[in-house]
């Protein structure tokens, strides 16, 4: 969506720099991300959100907190919701990552983000996608919710554009188009 | 305005339109500072355009957005105000963002103006491509230009059923000299396609499915990664440090001090040092590892607990005369039935969910920056004032913003970046973590107040004092400024109420950690104290509070607010108390005020505000338990801000405002010990979560042809008084001070 081919066309930031090898206490562990065969091999404790960031290139998970706080970061590991600046690189190894690009199976979007986009739920949109994997863990677990439910569910995830009337909407939406 | 011009007759427009486009508008030439591989693959040029529209021999139409997108939706509302104007097809509309540019006109994204400011510029670049394209067809059809009509993206002749496309004209367009402005018909409001529809923002698909690039996820060629320790107290300097435990984290390559700045601070890096890794973890955890030895500041002093003791007190001697009506000393003189009230509203972080990042590279005595951004120019300004460059030798591209209310105005990580960037010699990426974000604000205020008032017999004030005392934010630009006479048009200076006497002051402060805008400014603490106040008056008069209000704001007419003969905001935008009136008695009418009865622990409360030349009315519900837990069932908020672009997201901006209110109204502050800022993270910088905010935000739009004024701040001012006083009805406990959660309500 931007202009210039300055900023796709970057693929690995490090390109220039010898990647340095973790001598101490490095691991190579083994994962699927979106259904595709994945490895890394470095820091143990690099969180999950930045390998996808960083070097993996998921970029529609964001970065709020750090600490599990906001919700900005959840992807599904395993299915169930996780907030990735959480999960140690270790700690994923043997599992199966779902990120933003992968929630939907074919071209067409998710039931869960058609509904985001009917009831036209973003403003800047930075925490949305973490919203969004969210409430499709949620919906799996849980097909009909209440206004309780969802508020409970969906309370790790902070939006400082205050949209939360429309997320709860939009899931409430989601979940008769699920049903 | 600036000036129209046909730019397809010269050789300016190699990359962005294909040949024989037809592209009108200020467009301007910006030659590449220096030619990537993706720039000698299109010709070696580079285009940085302003406001403007083109169309392809393909019949595309591309449309550039001057304005950053942080949520409100100027980057939507400004080229659909135009494609309405072209007649274009909308959902075929290619939006470019531009640069910064001072050619551009003001491209900083606050004080909710973007529509207002460019709505008429983007009418009239628009309806000037439709009037060449119209004249193209009939000199083509040999028709008189008055039988040609348009239809989205085609001309055309009615009486002969010709018809052709915008993309077929584009090439004799581009051949027709511009027509004046008088010469240009605008459509009449009855035939707008677009505006004041329910148009979904541009970004949505992008937005929704994690493709849409914001600051965070910008990347340039060989970039590395960057993490900022700055100094905890405002102007501490590194003393000596040790980052030999750093450079033993994995990824981590080397430190870097940035220098500390020169006073005033403005929009400076704040100095510290810089750990550079193969990607952002790697240079947290460097950070971390770090040992800094730091000076002393003037600062260190600074406890915000301390200082609201001086500013109350400073609140109680006579300030600055701000607005002056009769004689309120004569009238408190008189004796009689006095009424007096401090408050108090503490300092506030923006805290947007995408903390600071920037990406920026020097070379060559040049930079070249990628940022979420709400002002790509104070991004050339700052760097250039930085690295000592001429501010055209940088440029900035905007991405999209995660959330900005005023801390992307100020881009001192993007300085950072460029910084960097000129020590390594490589692209350097900034990233701020969410403690970087809470500690490194510019913040909002903290505010006391005092108010006095002489009450007559009909229960109304006969005379108003109010006085209000706050480190300015003019003291980010200027050593030693006390006063915030910018502050004072926000809120303070503009009492809308039929008051005979009444004066408005200003007492001085010093600021000790960086101030800056939050989303409605001062209005937030102005609005807080003078809408409480006179809930406050209304119920000491044993009055309801809606027909107190009404009386106060009194007949409808033009509050004379003393402005210059050449200030065109006064006359395009008077103060009118008719339309106050009429968004407190809607108000009043879609929340049922007169039938919902408060006490035992129920309540509801108003406040009505005009700020950024739009008029706001809400009424908040509270439930108040035993346990003093607050529950907010229901909001009712009416909105007159004239001529709407896009309806939906005004009431989208009016729901999220509520809540951003409902935050620093319940939960939010900032407070300084020893000058370092005490809170880092959402754990201790407390934001509102789904199902403790408003429970259902209910939005009235009033129908108007008034021009446009502003959405995207106004609905925060009034929501806290209001919520104030459903308290006070509620429980019958008076809160002068904000967060509500520091307070015991029951």
């Amino acid at each position: 969506m931007w202009a210039t081919g300055h900023v796709e066309a970057a693929e690995s930031s490090l390109d220039s720099f010898e990647i340095r090898l973790y001598e101490t206490g490095g691991v190579m562990v083994h994962f699927k991300i979106n259904g595709k065969e994945k490895s890394f091999e470095g820091d143990p404790e690099m969180p999950l959100l930045w390998y996808l960031r960083d070097i993996a290139g998921f970029t529609g998970t964001k970065f709020g907190c750090g600490m599990a706080l906001c919700g900005a970061c959840t992807v599904h590991q395993d299915g169930d919701a996780v907030r990735s600046c959480s999960v140690a690189m270790k700690d994923v190894n043997g599992t199966s990552i779902t990120t933003i690009e992968g929630i939907s199976a074919g071209p067409e979007m998710h039931p869960v983000q058609k509904a985001w986009m009917e009831i036209k739920v973003p403003q800047c949109g930075y925490c949305q996608t973490g919203q969004i994997m969210q409430a499709v863990a949620l919906l799996k677990q849980n097909h009909n919710p209440s206004d309780e439910d969802i508020d409970t569910a969906m309370s790790g995830n902070l939006c400082r554009c205050g949209t939360y009337q429309r997320i709860r909407a939009a899931i409430h939406q989601a979940a008769k188009e699920l049903a | 305005m600036n000036q129209i011009e046909n730019f397809s007759r010269r050789n300016f427009l190699k990359t962005t339109f294909a040949a024989g486009s037809f592209v009108l508008g200020a467009r301007l030439l910006q030659e590449p500072l220096w030619a990537s591989p993706a720039d000698a693959a299109t010709g070696g040029a580079t285009f940085q355009p302003d406001l403007f529209v083109g169309i392809a021999s393909d019949g595309t139409v591309t449309i550039v957005a001057n304005r950053s997108e942080m949520g409100c939706g100027s980057r939507t509302a400004l080229p659909l105000v135009l494609a309405d104007e072209l007649d274009a097809v909308w959902a075929k509309v290619k939006i470019e963002q531009a640069v910064g540019d001072a050619k551009y006109g003001d491209q900083d994204t606050d004080g909710s103006h973007s529509v207002r400011s460019f709505f008429d510029q983007m009418r009239q670049a628009g309806a000037t491509g439709r009037a060449m394209l119209v004249t193209a067809a009939a000199q083509q059809w040999s028709v008189p230009e008055k039988e040609c009509t348009t239809e989205p993206s085609y001309v055309v002749h009615k009486a002969s059923g010709k018809k052709l496309g915008y993309g077929e004209l584009a090439a004799a367009a581009a051949k027709l000299p511009v027509p004046k402005k008088e010469d240009v018909p605008l459509k009449d409001r009855s035939q707008w396609r677009y505006i004041g529809k329910d148009n979904a923002l541009f970004d949505l698909e992008d937005i929704i499915t994690g493709k849409a690039t914001f600051g965070m996820d910008a990347k340039m060629p060989g970039m590395v990664y960057a993490s900022v320790e700055h100094p905890p107290v405002l102007g501490q300097k590194v003393k000596s440090y040790d980052d030999k435990a750093a450079l033993k984290v994995p990824g981590v390559w080397k430190t870097l001090t940035i220098r500390p700045f020169t006073p005033p601070h403005h929009f400076q890096p704040l100095g510290g040092v810089a750990v550079i890794a193969d990607n952002t973890w790697a240079a947290f955890q460097g950070r971390k590892a770090l040992k800094i030895q730091w000076d002393s500041s003037p600062n260190s002093s600074y406890t915000s607990a301390e200082f609201r003791k001086t500013l109350t007190s400073t609140a109680r001697q006579p300030g600055k005369v701000a607005r002056n009506i009769g004689d309120v000393d004569a009238e408190f003189a008189k004796g009689g039935k006095i009424i007096e009230a401090e408050y108090y509203a503490p300092h506030l972080a923006h805290a947007s969910m995408e903390p600071p990042v920037a990406v920026a590279e020097y070379r060559d005595g040049k930079v070249l920056a990628w940022a979420p951004t709400q002002s790509p120019q104070a991004v050339q300004e700052t760097i250039a004032s930085v690295l000592g460059l001429k501010k055209e030798d940088v440029i900035c591209h905007v991405t999209l913003l995660g959330g900005g209310f005023g801390r992307k105005s100020k881009p001192d990580q993007v300085a950072e970046a460029a910084v960097l960037s000129k020590e390594l010699g490589k692209a350097v990426k900034v990233v701020w973590s969410r403690e970087d974000d809470i500690k490194f604000d510019f913040y909002h205020s903290v505010a006391a107040m005092y108010f006095k008032a002489a009450i007559g017999g009909d229960g109304k004030p006969t005379a108003w004092l109010q006085r209000t005392v706050f480190p300015p934010i003019n003291s980010t630009f200027e050593l030693g400024a006390k006063y915030g006479d910018d502050e004072m048009g926000l809120g303070w200076n503009n009492l809308p109420f039929d008051i005979p006497n009444h004066r408005a002051e200003n007492g001085p402060a010093d600021a000790h950690i960086r101030i800056g805008w939050l989303r409605s400014v001062a209005n937030v603490y102005h609005a807080f104290g003078i809408h409480c106040f006179t809930d406050e008056l209304a119920h000491a008069a044993k009055q309801d509070p809606v027909a107190y209000l009404l009386d106060l704001i009194g007949p409808p007419r033009i509050v004379d607010l003393g402005a210059k003969p050449d200030d065109d905001d006064a006359k395009t935008y008077p103060l009118d108390t008719a339309r106050l009136r009429r968004v407190v008695e809607m108000v009043a009418e879609k929340s049922g005020w007169a039938k919902r009865p408060s006490g035992a622990g129920r309540g509801f409360g108003i406040a009505a505000h005009r700020s950024f030349l739009t008029y706001v009315a809400t009424v908040v519900e509270v439930e108040v338990d035993g346990k003093g837990q607050v529950k907010i069932p229901n909001v009712w908020t009416v909105v007159d801000a004239g001529t709407i672009v896009a309806p939906d997201n005004v009431r989208n901006q009016f729901e999220g405002a509520a809540n951003f209110s409902t935050s620093l109204a319940l939960l939010s502050e900032i407070t300084v010990t020893n000058g370092a800022v005490d809170q880092g993270n959402f754990n201790d910088y407390r934001l509102v979560r789904m199902g403790h905010g408003p429970k259902k935000t209910n939005v009235y739009i009033v129908e108007s042809d008034a021009p446009p004024a502003g959405v995207g701040e106004p609905g925060v001012p009034p929501f806290a008084p209001a919520l104030f006083n459903a308290i006070y009805a509620a429980t019958g406990k008076r809160v002068r001070e904000m967060p509500l959660s520091k307070t015991k309500v029951v």
